[in-house]
Protein backbone atom coordinates (compact mmCIF):
# COMPACT_ATOMS: atom_id res chain seq x y z
CA UNK A 1 0.00 0.00 0.00
CA UNK A 2 0.97 3.65 -0.59
CA UNK A 3 -0.56 7.02 0.19
CA UNK A 4 0.94 8.46 -2.39
CA UNK A 5 -0.02 12.19 -3.89
CA UNK A 6 -0.15 11.68 -7.56
CA UNK A 7 -1.11 8.05 -8.17
CA UNK A 8 -0.92 8.07 -11.72
CA UNK A 9 2.73 9.74 -10.83
CA UNK A 10 3.21 6.44 -9.16
CA UNK A 11 2.31 3.90 -12.11
CA UNK A 12 4.12 5.97 -14.44
CA UNK A 13 6.87 5.65 -12.03
CA UNK A 14 7.00 1.89 -11.60
CA UNK A 15 5.94 1.62 -15.33
CA UNK A 16 9.14 3.25 -16.25
CA UNK A 17 11.02 0.91 -13.36
CA UNK A 18 8.98 -2.48 -14.44
CA UNK A 19 8.45 -2.49 -18.27
CA UNK A 20 11.64 -3.46 -19.63
CA UNK A 21 11.92 -6.74 -17.41
CA UNK A 22 8.57 -7.24 -18.29
CA UNK A 23 8.44 -6.85 -21.86
CA UNK A 24 11.70 -8.46 -22.18
CA UNK A 25 9.92 -11.76 -20.22
CA UNK A 26 6.99 -11.64 -21.97
CA UNK A 27 8.72 -11.77 -25.47
CA UNK A 28 10.78 -14.52 -24.64
CA UNK A 29 6.95 -15.96 -24.05
CA UNK A 30 5.39 -15.04 -27.23
CA UNK A 31 7.92 -14.31 -29.18
CA UNK A 32 6.97 -11.56 -30.67
CA UNK A 33 7.95 -8.10 -29.55
CA UNK A 34 5.19 -6.16 -30.69
CA UNK A 35 2.46 -8.60 -28.85
CA UNK A 36 4.51 -7.90 -25.58
CA UNK A 37 4.29 -4.61 -25.45
CA UNK A 38 0.51 -5.00 -26.33
CA UNK A 39 0.10 -7.70 -23.34
CA UNK A 40 2.48 -5.45 -20.85
CA UNK A 41 0.05 -2.58 -22.16
CA UNK A 42 -2.85 -4.07 -21.02
CA UNK A 43 -1.41 -4.97 -17.48
CA UNK A 44 -0.15 -1.26 -17.07
CA UNK A 45 -4.31 -0.40 -18.39
CA UNK A 46 -5.35 -2.30 -15.88
CA UNK A 47 -2.96 -1.35 -12.76
CA UNK A 48 -4.25 1.85 -13.71
CA UNK A 49 -7.67 0.88 -13.13
CA UNK A 50 -7.12 -0.98 -9.88
CA UNK A 51 -4.08 0.19 -8.21
CA UNK A 52 -5.84 3.57 -7.36
CA UNK A 53 -8.26 2.14 -4.89
CA UNK A 54 -6.33 -1.08 -4.02
CA UNK A 55 -3.21 0.63 -3.78
CA UNK A 56 -0.05 -1.02 -4.82
CA UNK A 57 0.81 -4.43 -4.33
CA UNK A 58 3.97 -5.27 -2.48
CA UNK A 59 5.59 -6.71 -5.40
CA UNK A 60 4.03 -4.65 -8.90
CA UNK A 61 6.37 -6.16 -11.01
CA UNK A 62 5.25 -9.58 -10.31
CA UNK A 63 1.69 -8.31 -10.40
CA UNK A 64 1.95 -6.80 -13.96
CA UNK A 65 3.65 -10.17 -15.23
CA UNK A 66 0.99 -12.26 -13.46
CA UNK A 67 -1.78 -10.15 -15.15
CA UNK A 68 -0.07 -9.85 -18.50
CA UNK A 69 0.31 -13.84 -18.93
CA UNK A 70 -3.76 -14.07 -17.88
CA UNK A 71 -4.10 -11.44 -20.27
CA UNK A 72 -2.25 -13.79 -22.95
CA UNK A 73 -4.18 -17.11 -22.10
CA UNK A 74 -7.54 -15.16 -22.29
CA UNK A 75 -6.92 -14.11 -25.94
CA UNK A 76 -5.32 -17.46 -26.47
CA UNK A 77 -8.64 -18.91 -25.54
CA UNK A 78 -10.84 -16.54 -27.76
CA UNK A 79 -8.44 -16.89 -30.75
CA UNK A 80 -10.96 -16.28 -32.95
CA UNK A 81 -10.46 -12.65 -33.34
CA UNK A 82 -6.48 -12.17 -33.90
CA UNK A 83 -4.94 -12.68 -36.79
CA UNK A 84 -3.33 -16.09 -38.22
CA UNK A 85 -0.06 -15.68 -36.83
CA UNK A 86 -0.58 -14.06 -33.47
CA UNK A 87 -3.19 -16.66 -32.72
CA UNK A 88 -0.91 -19.56 -33.34
CA UNK A 89 1.78 -17.76 -31.33
CA UNK A 90 -0.85 -17.40 -28.24
CA UNK A 91 -2.01 -20.28 -28.15
CA UNK A 92 1.35 -21.71 -28.16
CA UNK A 93 2.15 -19.57 -25.10
CA UNK A 94 -0.95 -21.41 -23.75
CA UNK A 95 0.28 -24.32 -23.21
CA UNK A 96 3.49 -23.34 -22.43
CA UNK A 97 2.40 -21.30 -19.62
CA UNK A 98 -0.28 -24.34 -18.23
CA UNK A 99 3.39 -26.07 -18.07
CA UNK A 100 4.98 -23.01 -16.22
CA UNK A 101 1.92 -22.77 -13.92
CA UNK A 102 1.37 -18.86 -13.04
CA UNK A 103 4.87 -19.13 -11.14
CA UNK A 104 5.53 -15.75 -11.59
CA UNK A 105 7.81 -14.60 -8.70
CA UNK A 106 10.24 -17.53 -8.91
CA UNK A 107 11.72 -16.02 -12.57
CA UNK A 108 15.56 -15.97 -11.91
CA UNK A 109 17.91 -13.26 -11.63
CA UNK A 110 20.20 -14.89 -14.65
CA UNK A 111 16.45 -15.37 -16.73
CA UNK A 112 15.79 -11.49 -16.37
CA UNK A 113 19.13 -10.72 -17.33
CA UNK A 114 19.35 -12.63 -20.49
CA UNK A 115 15.74 -11.65 -21.13
CA UNK A 116 16.84 -8.12 -21.16
CA UNK A 117 19.75 -8.53 -23.00
CA UNK A 118 17.63 -10.44 -25.42
CA UNK A 119 15.29 -7.71 -25.68
CA UNK A 120 18.54 -4.95 -26.46
CA UNK A 121 19.78 -7.25 -28.77
CA UNK A 122 15.93 -7.18 -30.80
CA UNK A 123 15.69 -3.75 -30.40
CA UNK A 124 18.75 -2.95 -31.83
CA UNK A 125 18.66 -5.73 -34.87
CA UNK A 126 20.43 -4.63 -37.99
CA UNK A 127 17.39 -5.55 -40.11
CA UNK A 128 16.14 -1.76 -38.49
CA UNK A 129 16.94 1.07 -39.85
CA UNK A 130 19.17 3.10 -37.31
CA UNK A 131 16.09 5.35 -36.80
CA UNK A 132 13.98 2.70 -35.97
CA UNK A 133 16.51 1.41 -33.68
CA UNK A 134 16.85 4.05 -31.44
CA UNK A 135 13.01 4.46 -31.22
CA UNK A 136 12.51 0.78 -30.65
CA UNK A 137 14.88 0.95 -27.87
CA UNK A 138 13.64 4.24 -25.90
CA UNK A 139 10.49 3.28 -26.24
CA UNK A 140 11.13 -0.46 -24.84
CA UNK A 141 14.12 -0.48 -22.65
CA UNK A 142 13.69 3.13 -21.84
CA UNK A 143 10.17 3.17 -20.67
CA UNK A 144 9.98 6.47 -22.44
CA UNK A 145 6.47 7.63 -24.11
CA UNK A 146 6.11 8.03 -27.36
CA UNK A 147 5.12 11.99 -27.09
CA UNK A 148 8.32 11.92 -24.95
CA UNK A 149 11.01 10.15 -27.61
CA UNK A 150 8.95 12.60 -30.37
CA UNK A 151 9.91 15.77 -28.29
CA UNK A 152 13.04 14.46 -27.63
CA UNK A 153 14.13 14.04 -31.43
CA UNK A 154 11.69 17.30 -32.21
CA UNK A 155 9.59 15.23 -34.72
CA UNK A 156 5.99 15.01 -34.81
CA UNK A 157 4.52 12.32 -32.66
CA UNK A 158 3.02 10.39 -35.76
CA UNK A 159 6.34 10.03 -37.13
CA UNK A 160 7.97 7.95 -33.80
CA UNK A 161 4.85 6.07 -33.61
CA UNK A 162 4.94 4.95 -37.39
CA UNK A 163 8.52 3.82 -37.05
CA UNK A 164 7.91 1.78 -33.83
CA UNK A 165 5.16 0.33 -35.86
CA UNK A 166 7.11 -0.66 -38.78
CA UNK A 167 10.09 -1.98 -36.61
CA UNK A 168 7.80 -4.35 -35.21
CA UNK A 169 6.10 -5.12 -38.19
CA UNK A 170 9.99 -5.74 -39.85
CA UNK A 171 11.08 -7.68 -36.64
CA UNK A 172 7.63 -10.33 -37.06
CA UNK A 173 8.35 -10.49 -41.13
CA UNK A 174 11.68 -11.21 -40.78
CA UNK A 175 11.21 -13.67 -37.98
CA UNK A 176 14.14 -12.36 -35.85
CA UNK A 177 14.51 -15.08 -32.85
CA UNK A 178 14.42 -13.82 -29.97
CA UNK A 179 17.92 -14.62 -28.53
CA UNK A 180 21.27 -13.64 -26.83
CA UNK A 181 23.75 -13.98 -29.37
CA UNK A 182 26.97 -15.84 -28.09
CA UNK A 183 30.62 -16.18 -28.91
CA UNK A 184 31.69 -14.07 -32.38
CA UNK A 185 27.94 -13.58 -33.07
CA UNK A 186 27.73 -11.42 -29.69
CA UNK A 187 31.16 -9.72 -30.76
CA UNK A 188 30.33 -9.10 -33.81
CA UNK A 189 26.32 -7.72 -33.39
CA UNK A 190 27.75 -5.49 -29.82
CA UNK A 191 28.88 -2.64 -31.94
CA UNK A 192 25.37 -1.97 -33.23
CA UNK A 193 23.77 -1.67 -29.58
CA UNK A 194 26.63 0.71 -28.51
CA UNK A 195 26.13 2.52 -31.61
CA UNK A 196 22.83 3.14 -30.71
CA UNK A 197 23.60 3.85 -26.87
CA UNK A 198 26.05 6.53 -28.22
CA UNK A 199 23.74 7.96 -30.85
CA UNK A 200 20.97 8.66 -28.21
CA UNK A 201 23.61 10.12 -26.54
CA UNK A 202 25.30 12.64 -28.52
CA UNK A 203 21.50 13.53 -29.30
CA UNK A 204 20.90 15.16 -25.89
CA UNK A 205 24.77 16.42 -25.21
CA UNK A 206 24.31 18.55 -28.58
CA UNK A 207 20.75 19.83 -27.13
CA UNK A 208 21.05 23.99 -25.96
CA UNK A 209 20.29 25.89 -23.26
CA UNK A 210 16.40 27.11 -25.00
CA UNK A 211 15.28 23.04 -25.71
CA UNK A 212 12.86 21.35 -24.20
CA UNK A 213 14.59 18.87 -21.36
CA UNK A 214 13.55 16.23 -22.58
CA UNK A 215 16.29 16.90 -24.94
CA UNK A 216 19.28 16.69 -22.64
CA UNK A 217 17.41 13.85 -20.55
CA UNK A 218 18.58 12.06 -23.29
CA UNK A 219 21.83 11.73 -22.28
CA UNK A 220 20.51 10.62 -18.97
CA UNK A 221 18.82 8.11 -20.45
CA UNK A 222 21.84 6.70 -22.70
CA UNK A 223 24.34 6.46 -19.90
CA UNK A 224 21.55 4.52 -17.54
CA UNK A 225 21.27 2.20 -20.84
CA UNK A 226 25.26 2.12 -20.86
CA UNK A 227 25.21 0.98 -17.53
CA UNK A 228 22.95 -1.78 -17.50
CA UNK A 229 24.34 -3.21 -19.99
CA UNK A 230 27.46 -3.15 -18.54
CA UNK A 231 26.45 -5.12 -16.05
CA UNK A 232 24.89 -7.21 -18.30
CA UNK A 233 28.10 -7.94 -20.32
CA UNK A 234 30.49 -7.17 -18.15
CA UNK A 235 33.38 -9.11 -19.74
CA UNK A 236 33.26 -6.48 -22.97
CA UNK A 237 35.55 -3.93 -23.18
CA UNK A 238 34.40 -1.89 -25.11
CA UNK A 239 30.84 -1.39 -22.85
CA UNK A 240 32.99 0.02 -20.08
CA UNK A 241 34.92 2.13 -22.68
CA UNK A 242 31.48 3.43 -24.24
CA UNK A 243 30.44 3.83 -20.25
CA UNK A 244 33.38 5.50 -19.58
CA UNK A 245 32.90 7.78 -22.45
CA UNK A 246 29.61 9.08 -21.84
CA UNK A 247 30.24 9.51 -17.97
CA UNK A 248 33.58 11.87 -18.67
CA UNK A 249 31.89 13.44 -21.39
CA UNK A 250 28.46 14.23 -19.45
CA UNK A 251 30.81 15.26 -15.98
CA UNK A 252 31.42 18.30 -18.63
CA UNK A 253 27.87 19.37 -19.63
CA UNK A 254 27.82 21.90 -17.11
CA UNK A 255 31.29 23.75 -17.99
CA UNK A 256 30.81 23.53 -22.51
CA UNK A 257 28.58 26.70 -22.49
CA UNK A 258 29.29 30.14 -21.57
CA UNK A 259 26.69 32.67 -20.19
CA UNK A 260 25.47 33.90 -23.75
CA UNK A 261 25.19 30.30 -24.80
CA UNK A 262 28.52 30.31 -26.40
CA UNK A 263 30.43 27.20 -26.71
CA UNK A 264 33.24 26.92 -24.48
CA UNK A 265 36.01 24.44 -25.88
CA UNK A 266 37.37 22.12 -23.48
CA UNK A 267 41.12 23.73 -22.74
CA UNK A 268 39.12 26.97 -21.63
CA UNK A 269 36.18 24.96 -19.87
CA UNK A 270 36.19 25.91 -15.17
CA UNK A 271 37.28 22.61 -14.40
CA UNK A 272 35.38 23.30 -10.52
CA UNK A 273 32.24 23.37 -12.63
CA UNK A 274 32.49 19.59 -14.13
CA UNK A 275 30.82 17.03 -12.35
CA UNK A 276 33.05 15.35 -10.57
CA UNK A 277 30.90 12.64 -9.26
CA UNK A 278 30.59 11.44 -12.79
CA UNK A 279 34.10 12.02 -13.75
CA UNK A 280 35.02 9.65 -10.94
CA UNK A 281 32.28 6.87 -12.31
CA UNK A 282 34.00 7.66 -15.70
CA UNK A 283 37.98 6.95 -14.53
CA UNK A 284 36.45 3.73 -11.94
CA UNK A 285 34.67 2.46 -15.58
CA UNK A 286 37.85 2.56 -17.68
CA UNK A 287 39.80 0.52 -15.02
CA UNK A 288 37.13 -1.85 -15.36
CA UNK A 289 37.55 -2.19 -19.58
CA UNK A 290 41.23 -1.86 -18.83
CA UNK A 291 41.27 -4.71 -16.36
CA UNK A 292 39.73 -7.06 -18.76
CA UNK A 293 43.18 -7.01 -20.65
CA UNK A 294 42.12 -7.04 -23.76
CA UNK A 295 42.97 -4.40 -26.87
CA UNK A 296 40.64 -1.44 -26.59
CA UNK A 297 38.13 -0.49 -29.56
CA UNK A 298 37.41 2.77 -30.71
CA UNK A 299 35.09 4.00 -27.28
CA UNK A 300 37.27 2.27 -25.19
CA UNK A 301 40.17 4.61 -26.50
CA UNK A 302 38.11 7.89 -27.05
CA UNK A 303 37.13 7.09 -23.29
CA UNK A 304 41.18 7.09 -22.21
CA UNK A 305 41.55 10.02 -23.97
CA UNK A 306 38.96 11.71 -22.14
CA UNK A 307 40.11 10.36 -19.21
CA UNK A 308 43.74 11.88 -20.48
CA UNK A 309 41.80 15.26 -19.75
CA UNK A 310 39.72 14.49 -16.94
CA UNK A 311 43.36 13.92 -14.76
CA UNK A 312 44.11 17.31 -15.59
CA UNK A 313 42.98 19.53 -12.58
CA UNK A 314 44.30 22.71 -14.86
CA UNK A 315 44.67 22.34 -18.52
CA UNK A 316 48.19 22.79 -18.61
CA UNK A 317 48.77 19.69 -16.70
CA UNK A 318 47.22 17.40 -19.38
CA UNK A 319 49.26 14.47 -20.53
CA UNK A 320 49.72 15.30 -24.17
CA UNK A 321 52.20 12.43 -24.94
CA UNK A 322 49.98 10.07 -24.01
CA UNK A 323 46.87 11.57 -25.80
CA UNK A 324 48.84 11.56 -28.92
CA UNK A 325 49.53 8.06 -28.66
CA UNK A 326 45.77 6.83 -28.24
CA UNK A 327 45.04 8.76 -31.07
CA UNK A 328 47.54 6.83 -32.97
CA UNK A 329 45.59 3.80 -32.19
CA UNK A 330 42.25 5.34 -32.33
CA UNK A 331 43.65 5.99 -35.63
CA UNK A 332 44.54 2.18 -36.56
CA UNK A 333 41.08 0.53 -35.26
CA UNK A 334 39.17 3.55 -36.71
CA UNK A 335 40.86 5.30 -39.14
CA UNK A 336 38.96 8.75 -40.07
CA UNK A 337 40.71 11.99 -41.32
CA UNK A 338 38.58 14.01 -38.18
CA UNK A 339 40.49 11.38 -36.09
CA UNK A 340 43.91 12.11 -38.05
CA UNK A 341 42.97 15.50 -37.43
CA UNK A 342 42.78 15.54 -33.48
CA UNK A 343 45.72 13.11 -33.77
CA UNK A 344 47.64 16.33 -35.33
CA UNK A 345 46.74 18.68 -32.33
CA UNK A 346 47.53 16.39 -29.68
CA UNK A 347 50.79 15.18 -31.67
CA UNK A 348 52.02 19.36 -31.12
CA UNK A 349 50.58 19.63 -27.97
CA UNK A 350 53.46 16.94 -27.25
CA UNK A 351 56.06 17.91 -29.44
CA UNK A 352 55.53 21.07 -30.93
CA UNK A 353 53.63 23.14 -33.88
CA UNK A 354 56.26 21.70 -36.49
CA UNK A 355 55.57 18.40 -35.90
CA UNK A 356 52.07 18.91 -35.21
CA UNK A 357 51.60 20.71 -38.58
CA UNK A 358 53.23 17.71 -40.95
CA UNK A 359 50.85 15.85 -39.48
CA UNK A 360 47.57 18.55 -40.36
CA UNK A 361 49.47 19.03 -44.04
CA UNK A 362 48.83 15.11 -44.93
CA UNK A 363 45.36 16.15 -44.82
CA UNK A 364 45.46 18.51 -47.23
CA UNK A 365 44.84 16.41 -50.18
CA UNK A 366 41.64 14.75 -48.67
CA UNK A 367 38.53 14.90 -49.69
CA UNK A 368 36.13 14.46 -47.02
CA UNK A 369 38.22 17.66 -45.58
CA UNK A 370 38.18 20.24 -48.14
CA UNK A 371 35.54 22.20 -46.93
CA UNK A 372 36.41 21.58 -43.39
CA UNK A 373 36.59 24.40 -41.51
CA UNK A 374 38.65 23.14 -38.40
CA UNK A 375 41.29 22.00 -40.89
CA UNK A 376 41.80 25.39 -41.69
CA UNK A 377 41.46 26.67 -38.29
CA UNK A 378 44.13 23.83 -37.08
CA UNK A 379 46.74 25.14 -39.58
CA UNK A 380 46.32 28.41 -38.77
CA UNK A 381 46.92 28.12 -35.34
CA UNK A 382 49.88 25.91 -35.92
CA UNK A 383 50.97 28.20 -38.35
CA UNK A 384 51.13 31.25 -36.01
CA UNK A 385 52.55 29.11 -33.39
CA UNK A 386 55.59 28.75 -36.07
CA UNK A 387 55.85 32.41 -36.61
CA UNK A 388 54.05 31.87 -40.27
CA UNK A 389 51.65 34.91 -39.80
CA UNK A 390 50.74 35.87 -43.20
CA UNK A 391 50.35 32.38 -43.84
CA UNK A 392 48.33 31.65 -40.30
CA UNK A 393 45.79 34.56 -41.13
CA UNK A 394 44.74 33.44 -44.77
CA UNK A 395 44.04 30.12 -43.02
CA UNK A 396 41.53 31.50 -40.67
CA UNK A 397 40.15 33.93 -43.43
CA UNK A 398 39.61 30.23 -44.88
CA UNK A 399 38.02 28.45 -41.72
CA UNK A 400 35.56 32.03 -41.25
CA UNK A 401 34.72 31.45 -44.55
CA UNK A 402 33.95 27.64 -43.69
CA UNK A 403 32.05 27.65 -40.95
CA UNK A 404 28.28 27.78 -40.51
CA UNK A 405 28.46 29.31 -37.44
CA UNK A 406 28.13 32.91 -36.96
CA UNK A 407 29.65 33.24 -33.53
CA UNK A 408 32.70 31.13 -34.69
CA UNK A 409 32.74 33.47 -37.92
CA UNK A 410 33.09 35.93 -35.67
CA UNK A 411 35.75 34.51 -33.59
CA UNK A 412 38.16 33.12 -36.63
CA UNK A 413 38.24 37.06 -38.18
CA UNK A 414 39.79 37.94 -34.70
CA UNK A 415 42.23 35.70 -34.94
CA UNK A 416 42.81 36.77 -38.94
CA UNK A 417 42.85 39.95 -37.18
CA UNK A 418 45.54 39.29 -34.62
CA UNK A 419 47.94 37.86 -37.00
CA UNK A 420 48.14 41.19 -38.84
CA UNK A 421 49.24 42.94 -35.49
CA UNK A 422 51.74 39.82 -34.63
CA UNK B 1 17.43 14.36 -12.69
CA UNK B 2 19.10 13.77 -9.57
CA UNK B 3 18.26 12.71 -6.14
CA UNK B 4 19.45 11.65 -2.73
CA UNK B 5 17.52 9.41 -0.66
CA UNK B 6 18.77 9.77 3.29
CA UNK B 7 17.97 7.23 5.34
CA UNK B 8 17.00 7.51 8.89
CA UNK B 9 16.90 4.85 10.46
CA UNK B 10 13.87 4.06 12.87
CA UNK B 11 16.62 3.56 15.87
CA UNK B 12 17.57 5.62 19.28
CA UNK B 13 20.48 7.49 17.83
CA UNK B 14 22.24 7.97 21.87
CA UNK B 15 22.43 3.71 21.90
CA UNK B 16 24.61 1.40 20.46
CA UNK B 17 23.93 -0.14 17.51
CA UNK B 18 25.66 -2.90 15.32
CA UNK B 19 24.64 -4.04 11.92
CA UNK B 20 23.28 -7.76 11.59
CA UNK B 21 24.34 -9.54 8.85
CA UNK B 22 20.30 -10.55 7.66
CA UNK B 23 19.79 -6.47 7.24
CA UNK B 24 23.04 -5.57 5.64
CA UNK B 25 22.39 -8.96 3.16
CA UNK B 26 19.14 -6.96 2.46
CA UNK B 27 20.26 -3.65 1.89
CA UNK B 28 22.91 -5.28 -0.23
CA UNK B 29 20.57 -6.88 -2.43
CA UNK B 30 18.25 -3.54 -2.80
CA UNK B 31 21.73 -1.50 -3.66
CA UNK B 32 22.02 -4.30 -6.67
CA UNK B 33 18.99 -3.61 -7.85
CA UNK B 34 19.57 0.01 -8.01
CA UNK B 35 23.08 -0.63 -9.61
CA UNK B 36 21.31 -2.93 -12.19
CA UNK B 37 18.69 -0.74 -13.12
CA UNK B 38 21.44 1.36 -14.42
CA UNK B 39 20.36 4.49 -11.59
CA UNK B 40 23.07 4.46 -8.67
CA UNK B 41 25.37 7.03 -9.24
CA UNK B 42 26.95 7.13 -5.43
CA UNK B 43 25.79 5.72 -2.01
CA UNK B 44 27.52 5.90 1.34
CA UNK B 45 26.66 4.35 5.18
CA UNK B 46 27.16 6.95 8.12
CA UNK B 47 28.92 5.98 11.54
CA UNK B 48 26.59 6.61 14.03
CA UNK B 49 26.64 9.62 15.71
CA UNK B 50 28.74 8.99 18.33
CA UNK B 51 31.59 9.23 16.25
CA UNK B 52 30.34 12.65 14.88
CA UNK B 53 30.54 16.34 16.20
CA UNK B 54 27.91 19.10 15.33
CA UNK B 55 29.88 23.04 14.60
CA UNK B 56 26.72 25.56 14.94
CA UNK B 57 27.70 29.08 15.18
CA UNK B 58 25.24 31.52 16.85
CA UNK B 59 26.38 35.50 17.04
CA UNK B 60 29.71 35.39 16.79
CA UNK B 61 30.24 32.42 18.36
CA UNK B 62 31.06 29.09 16.90
CA UNK B 63 30.69 25.77 19.07
CA UNK B 64 31.43 21.87 18.56
CA UNK B 65 29.53 19.53 20.27
CA UNK B 66 30.78 15.59 19.95
CA UNK B 67 27.92 13.07 19.61
CA UNK B 68 26.20 11.64 20.51
CA UNK B 69 23.76 14.66 20.68
CA UNK B 70 21.26 14.29 23.33
CA UNK B 71 18.84 16.75 21.64
CA UNK B 72 18.87 14.25 18.48
CA UNK B 73 15.36 12.44 17.53
CA UNK B 74 16.33 11.46 14.02
CA UNK B 75 19.98 11.05 12.62
CA UNK B 76 20.72 10.22 8.82
CA UNK B 77 22.43 6.72 8.63
CA UNK B 78 22.95 6.96 5.08
CA UNK B 79 22.59 8.06 1.76
CA UNK B 80 22.07 7.21 -1.99
CA UNK B 81 22.44 9.27 -4.51
CA UNK B 82 20.66 8.17 -7.69
CA UNK B 83 19.87 9.67 -11.29
CA UNK B 84 15.78 8.82 -12.26
CA UNK B 85 13.18 10.36 -14.77
CA UNK B 86 10.81 12.06 -12.14
CA UNK B 87 10.58 12.63 -8.62
CA UNK B 88 7.77 9.92 -8.24
CA UNK B 89 10.72 7.31 -9.77
CA UNK B 90 12.73 8.24 -6.82
CA UNK B 91 10.34 8.01 -4.64
CA UNK B 92 8.82 4.81 -5.72
CA UNK B 93 12.36 2.95 -5.61
CA UNK B 94 12.86 4.38 -1.49
CA UNK B 95 9.43 2.37 -1.15
CA UNK B 96 10.96 -0.55 -2.50
CA UNK B 97 14.24 -0.28 -0.01
CA UNK B 98 14.14 -2.82 2.78
CA UNK B 99 13.20 -0.97 5.31
CA UNK B 100 13.40 -1.67 9.14
CA UNK B 101 9.61 -0.83 11.55
CA UNK B 102 10.46 3.19 11.55
CA UNK B 103 12.78 3.62 9.41
CA UNK B 104 12.38 6.64 7.12
CA UNK B 105 13.83 7.77 3.73
CA UNK B 106 13.50 11.42 2.25
CA UNK B 107 13.39 11.55 -0.56
CA UNK B 108 15.44 15.39 -2.29
CA UNK B 109 16.46 16.57 -5.44
CA UNK B 110 19.67 18.15 -5.96
CA UNK B 111 20.21 21.59 -7.38
CA UNK B 112 22.19 21.51 -10.92
CA UNK B 113 23.62 25.05 -11.66
CA UNK B 114 20.89 25.55 -14.37
CA UNK B 115 18.36 25.53 -11.69
CA UNK B 116 19.88 29.21 -10.26
CA UNK B 117 19.42 32.51 -11.82
CA UNK B 118 22.98 33.99 -13.55
CA UNK B 119 24.25 35.92 -10.65
CA UNK B 120 24.34 32.52 -8.27
CA UNK B 121 25.89 30.85 -11.08
CA UNK B 122 28.59 33.42 -11.01
CA UNK B 123 29.40 33.62 -7.57
CA UNK B 124 29.49 30.16 -7.74
CA UNK B 125 32.49 30.18 -9.93
CA UNK B 126 35.07 30.89 -6.81
CA UNK B 127 37.50 28.70 -8.32
CA UNK B 128 39.35 27.86 -11.86
CA UNK B 129 40.79 24.65 -10.02
CA UNK B 130 38.48 21.58 -9.05
CA UNK B 131 38.65 20.27 -5.22
CA UNK B 132 41.52 17.82 -4.63
CA UNK B 133 39.71 15.69 -3.00
CA UNK B 134 36.92 14.63 -5.60
CA UNK B 135 39.25 14.44 -8.59
CA UNK B 136 39.51 10.70 -7.91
Amino acid sequence: MTASSDSRGAVDAIWRIESPRLIASLTRLVRDVGLAQDLAQDALVAALERWPESGVPDNPGAWLMATAKNRAIDLARRGKRLEDKQQQLVRDVGIQMAVDGADVEAALDDEIADDLLGLIFTCCHPVLSMQARIALTLRLLGGLSTPEIARAFLVPESTIAQRIVRAKRTLAEADVPFEVPSGDELQARLPAVLEVIYLVFNEGYAATAGDDWMRPALCEEALRLGRVLAGLVPKEPEVHGLVALMEIQASRAPARVGPAGEPVLLLDQDRARWDWLLVGRGLIALERAERLERPFGPYALQAAIAACHARARRPEQTDWVKIAALYEALSQVAPSPVVELNRAVAVSMAFGPAAGLELADRLLDEPSLSGYHLLSSVRGDLLLKLDRAQEARAEFERAASLTENARERQLLLERAAECVRA
Amino acid sequence: MRFMMFMYPGIDPTEDWEPDAEAVGAMSKYNEELTQAGVLLALDGLQPPQEGARVRRSGSEVTVTDGPFAEAKEVVGGYWTIQVGSKAEAVEWARRCPMNEGDMIEVRRVYEMSDFPEDVQQAAELSQTPPEQTSA
